[in-house]
């Protein structure tokens, strides 16, 4: 028998609707509300041990508070699976689901489920890190998206094969993973299917989405370039030759910062390029034209810049998803500002 | 700095400036070193004027050589 513990709102455990929103977190044994259409899907395998109720405001203007109580509520119980909503196009119910989720997988360790509209602002905030199923727009889809979430947990429990997240039917997370077709279809032959049924205007499915931009707000100019600290970073792969920090040479998941104090350019045989994306000979020959430290530092004592940031910062961009990309561009920018710097160039290849 | 600039643009990069290709963008190889110096000085120079100059849209900095 494998256990499971379902977050819902107070509106769905039948306390009341916006009066009721400030309702603190509750626990309470067994099934309340859409935990009946959860467990009916759950069959006789899965049992919900728990409730755990919360308000949606409560969640939303006491996060941190409302997660810390949450989180003390399971501490004390035994469970395999964890469940949230499902939250259908309810904003806020939606972004609490996410909050909760998230928390209990990183603390517990065990899955969690949940299931939302695509309108749902929710899906835009968590979907890179949760299981968010794709829901109906009102609770007149209770059943529909209970079986879903329900379907895939039994999967996740018996440890069966899971499908990519269009079959699976939950929103994308942004992971790319290799698989062999079946059946086996080489790939220079499945994109020119592709383009011909393009050219005819016949459907045809991409193997590849590419995510929605996420467009990045235009930075302030910077007033006084011989005040300002300037640093380099790039994803062209230039590391020091013994790659210390184990960047992988494609899909990279890992970056590394490595200090250019003392020196006035960087040289063959102590800094390579790791990246598998092109022909590395140039490179290694002289890592600069791809980590232009000799002309920075050159600036830097004609006095056009203050100052060249002590630490280069490199990983390798090719197979790299944008997901993965923009972690480690926010992992970087906290050390760039922890070091007061003003202004980045970032070289690609 | 970039050397598929329709790529940059793709993703939405505001500030562009072109480097020369894809395996080394900032010195040619083929061409002698005091070469590559002055193409790197020069288009990392118009990386640092593109921080200091105000744009309102996606902007390609041009560059001599």
């Amino acid at each position: 028998m494998k256990k499971a513990i379902l977050y819902i709102n107070q509106f769905f455990a039948g306390i009341g609707g916006e009066e009721k929103a400030d309702h603190a977190p509750e626990i309470r044994e067994g099934v309340v509300g859409p935990g009946l259409a959860l467990k009916s899907h759950l069959g006789k395998d899965v049992q919900i041990t728990h409730t755990i109720i919360c308000g949606d405001n409560y969640m939303g203007s006491h996060t941190d508070e409302a997660i810390t109580e949450i989180l003390s509520l399971l501490s004390n119980e035994e469970f395999d699976i964890f469940f949230a909503g499902p939250a259908f196009r309810a904003g806020r119910y939606g972004a609490a689901c996410g909050h909760i989720c998230k928390a209990v997988q990183d603390n517990f360790n065990v899955t969690a489920i949940t299931s939302m509209n695509d309108e749902n602002p929710g899906v835009e905030m968590f979907r890179k890190e949760l299981y968010i199923f794709k829901g109906a727009a009102s609770a007149a889809g209770m059943r529909k998206d209970t079986k879903s979430m329900a379907r895939f947990a039994l999967k996740v429990l018996g440890n069966e094969h899971l499908l990519s997240a269009m079959e699976e039917g939950y929103y994308s997370r942004g992971i790319r993973r290799q698989v062999v077709t079946n059946p086996p279809v080489l790939a220079a032959d499945r994109v020119v299917d592709m383009f011909i049924n393009k050219l005819y205007n016949k459907p045809f499915e991409t193997e590849l989405e590419i995510p929605e931009i996420d467009r990045v707000p235009i930075a302030p100019p910077i007033n006084k370039l011989g005040d300002a600290t300037i640093a380099l970073i790039t994803s062209g792969g230039i590391v020091p030759v013994d790659n210390p920090d184990r960047i992988q040479s494609a899909s990279a998941t890992r970056w590394g910062r490595y200090s250019v104090e003392g020196i006035d350019k960087l040289l063959a045989g102590e800094y390579k390029t790791i990246h598998a994306g092109f022909d590395p000979t140039a490179a290694n020959n002289d890592p600069n034209i791809i980590m232009p430290i000799d002309v920075m530092k050159s600036y830097e004592s004609e006095g056009v810049i203050g100052k060249l940031h002590e630490y280069f910062y490199a990983t390798v961009g090719t197979g790299t998803t944008q997901a993965e990309a923009s972690r480690m561009g926010q992992e970087m920018l906290e050390k760039l500002k922890e070091a007061n710097v003003d202004g980045v160039i970032l070289t690609s290849t | 700095m970039a050397n598929i600039i329709p790529v940059s643009k793709t993703v939405g990069v505001n500030k562009m400036v072109a480097t020369l290709s894809i395996p080394y963008p900032l010195g040619d190889p083929s061409t002698s070193i005091e070469e590559q110096w002055k193409v790197r000085y020069h288009r990392v120079g118009v990386a640092l004027n593109a921080l200091m100059t105000n744009i309102e849209d996606q902007t390609l900095f041009s560059t001599k050589f």
